[in-house]
């Protein structure tokens, strides 16, 4: 069996287990599965970029998502009025204080010379800074906030197409990436791992917090889909055409609105999917892609060979970032809302990585690959699970503590079971389902 | 008077929860050093290592307390505490052989640790929530207060309060005496020698005859140890949330690279800089500030740095700090 064989049978595989989930089960959580698995394989792209490529380890792949998710908030939904006016430019300025405050802190480290005195100017800038920043900003976000906290209190959007949110939330991440990079990137490779571990706690933090930025923990509803492509089941169930054609396949409107509304998603996320993914695939192939691997493999020939190691590093970080970004955009937009609280770093950043691995690290049609599976396995693992623990506990009498007990902890068996198949994979097969040629 | 009232309210409000909040990182990070400095991997599954030996204590507590022992004033999480670490050494025993021992043996480099690591962090979370689910439980009893700000306030006449809650006496109490033993151990005994040695050139020690799996299982036992400790202890002060404890990650590597990893002197240090900077930055200073300041100066506003929310930001920047200027840490840790 050749391996371009093994490889289309692997994905013929992983997609039979999603169309039996739509025969079993239901076609509607089939489409769940592969929009969200079309988003995980962008998030697998991006974080193969930076580990299969590079071997940079990233473990704030969730303050990424979250960022992009954040970037279609403020490009798509429509401006809070009054806000702007009220506070917003004021929130500007105090911001752009703020990062004067840091550019001066930083200008004075690098241009004077070092000392007491150096310290104390570094100190005394920060101080005046913080105060002048603190003394703009305050009154600001209030003024922002009391704007109708009910429904709005944040600052609003641009109220531009959605779809112009997804690139948006790239840029969004690859300037974090960018702060993050210069700092952290350099250093072995556990600091990095901290340093991003930390940051998207960060993000997350603020994204919660600061209610005049995306309202918080009130979340951001109503999120505008990115029509025409993406309809609204209200008015397609209104839509004779529409009614024809879902009489002609034999399905009720209602069913037919809803799986109609998901494979216009499924269409846009699989053309972004495939344009990432032959990007990435030319990236490989290029002398770029070359380079990247020889600094991954010996970082010290490669740095005798004339690169700029730190500076090869900072380039694939911020776009294997940004690439997160693009995928924390879309996942928003399919979602229609901005829940701050639902970003959990196990979700977002080890699974992820759990993707990668399994599939293949440093090839990106295993990242692809693996993103799919382990979507659905994560899916799945749940009603898997359940069902296992009843035949467990069959046998037990109705009413036992112990079975109510591992019935009810069914649900937690999905991170024992990502855990497990981690451990294997790494143990039994290292380089993945389809390993790197 | 007034200077009185001050530091009676910044005893209450900062120094007593920092010194509390200071030593149960400062456990923490002495286990993530440890595993540093002798199998040379940055551990992510501490977090949920202190879990699962805390998960023991909360159940065998409830065990004891359904049982109907109780250790008077003192919460009986500490007659637990012993089992805990016992079992929190067999699981992390089992893991070493089932796990971490095949990429010693292959030498893999330490990143695959790390990945492996989450491997292993996926599954004790999995298992922690499996056993006890994923809610808030309360283990603690016994008195609440060594002394309540009301008694205070009676006995001194002052008109703030210091309110020293018993977990916070029992925890510094019990981490002084860990990292007692620990130094005590690791400077007077032939094992903890020989770990120093290993940790501090591995070829030389196994010329000189030091068994590596031995030192290894002796770290993994004391690293079991010192996170049920630092779990139990901050299950009592807080509450058992198996969430909080990955969350805690942040803040003990802080305090551990801060300090320079794999220096268990440094982690110590590290632990109380993390502590005090996050508690002094997210605290509003107006109490203090209103009895140190002159008539009609008082502050108006909270004078509050950062909100508590932002804490983990602290440790973030100064983890960031240190990195960028001293990144080998406060005191001469071993990474590069």
């Amino acid at each position: 069996m050749t391996e371009s064989v093994k490889n289309t049978l692997l994905f013929a595989v992983v997609a039979g287990l999603i169309l039996l989930t739509g025969f079993t089960q239901s076609w509607n959580t089939a489409i769940l599965i592969l929009n969200m698995g079309l988003i995980s394989a962008i998030m697998a792209i991006g974080v193969n970029l930076q580990w299969g490529f590079a071997g940079l380890f990233n473990v704030g792949v969730m303050g990424f998502v979250a960022l992009g998710g954040l970037a279609v908030v403020l490009v798509s939904t429509p401006p809070t009025p009054g806000a702007w006016s009220a506070g917003g430019y004021g929130i500007v300025l105090s911001l752009l204080l703020g990062a004067a405050t840091v550019v001066a802190a930083v200008l004075v480290a690098t241009k004077m010379p070092k000392g007491r005195a150096q310290t104390l100017t570094i100190i005394a800038v920060l101080v005046v800074g913080f105060f002048v920043y603190r003394a703009v900003f305050d009154p600001n976000v209030a003024a922002v906030e009391a704007i109708d906290p009910a429904i709005a209190g944040n600052i609003g959007g641009l109220n531009l197409p959605v779809l112009l949110a997804w690139p948006a939330g790239g840029l969004l991440a690859a300037g974090a990436a960018w702060l993050i990079g210069k700092t952290a990137l350099g250093l072995r490779s556990d600091y990095l791992a901290i340093a991003t571990l930390g940051i998207a706690e960060i993000i997350i933090a603020v994204m919660k917090n600061e209610d005049w930025l995306a309202r918080g923990v009130k979340n951001v509803y109503g999120i505008p889909r990115p029509s025409p492509v993406v309809g609204y089941e209200v008015e397609l169930q209104q839509d004779p055409a529409f009614l024809a054609r879902a009489e002609w396949f034999g399905l009720d409107p209602v069913t037919a609105s809803t799986l109609s509304v998901k494979l216009g998603y499924s269409l846009l996320f699989l053309i972004v999917l495939l344009a990432l993914l032959w990007m990435a695939q030319m990236a490989l192939k290029s002398p770029w892609g070359r380079m990247m691997r020889a600094i991954r493999d010996n970082e010290v020939a490669a740095e005798a060979m004339g690169k700029d190691v730190t500076r090869r590093h900072l380039q694939i970080f911020v776009l294997g970032s940004a690439i997160c970004g693009i995928a924390g955009a879309m996942m928003t937009t399919l979602d229609g809302q901005l829940t701050p609280s639902a970003y959990q770093p196990l979700r977002f950043t080890f699974l992820v990585w759990v993707m990668v691995i399994v599939g293949g690290s440093g090839n990106n049609f295993g990242s692809v690959l693996g993103a799919f599976l382990i979507w659905f396995l994560w899916v799945q693992v749940e009603p898997i699970g359940l069902w296992l623990m009843n035949l467990i506990t069959a046998g037990m009498p109705d009413g036992s503590w112990l079975k109510a007990h591992l019935v009810e902890s069914a649900a937690h068996m999905r991170l024992f079971t990502m855990g497990l198949i981690l451990l294997i994979v790494l143990r039994f097969s290292p380089r993945g389902l389809i390993p790197e040629k | 008077m007034d200077f009185l009232n001050a530091l009676v309210a910044l005893s209450n409000f900062v120094l007593v929860p920092a010194i509390a909040y200071g030593s149960q990182l400062a456990l923490g990070a002495l286990g993530v050093t440890l595993i540093y400095g002798i199998l040379r991997f940055s551990n992510f599954a501490h977090g949920d290592t202190m879990a699962f030996g805390a998960m023991i204590a909360v159940l065998v507590t409830w065990g004891l307390q359904a049982a109907g022992v109780s250790f008077g004033p003192l919460p009986t999480a500490l007659l637990a505490l012993p089992f805990a670490i016992l079992g929190c050494i067999v699981l992390v025993l089992i893991t070493d052989r089932l796990v971490y021992r095949f990429y010693r043996e292959q030498k893999a480099k330490p990143v695959i640790l790390v990945i492996v690591s989450m491997g292993v962090m996926f599954i004790m979370n999995g298992l922690v929530r499996f056993v006890i689910g994923p809610d808030d439980q309360r283990f603690s009893d016994g008195a609440r207060f060594i002394i309540s700000a009301r008694d205070f306030k009676a006995l001194t006449g002052l008109r703030e309060g210091l309110a020293i809650k018993t977990s916070q006496g029992i925890t510094v109490i019990v981490a002084v005496v860990a990292v007692a033993l620990l130094f005590w151990f690791l400077n007077k005994t032939r094992t903890g020698k020989s770990m120093r040695a290993y940790s501090d050139n591995e070829d030389l020690a196994l010329l000189s005859g030091i068994n590596p799996e031995r030192v290894v299982m002796i770290t993994w036992i004391i690293v079991a140890a010192l996170a049920t400790t630092a779990g139990v202890l901050y299950g009592l002060d807080k509450s058992f949330k198996p969430f909080v404890y990955f969350q805690l990650l942040l803040p003990i590597f802080a305090s551990a690279i801060v300090g320079g990893l794999g220096n268990p002197l440094g982690a110590i240090a590290g632990g109380f800089i993390i502590a005090f900077s996050e508690v002094t930055i997210t605290y509003a200073w107006k109490k203090v500030l209103t009895y140190l300041a002159p008539e009609n100066l008082e502050p108006s506003s909270l004078v509050q740095f950062l909100s508590t929310d932002y804490k983990f930001a602290v440790s973030f920047i100064i983890l960031l700090i240190v990195l960028l200027f001293k990144p080998t840490g406060l005191f001469k840790g071993k990474a590069v």
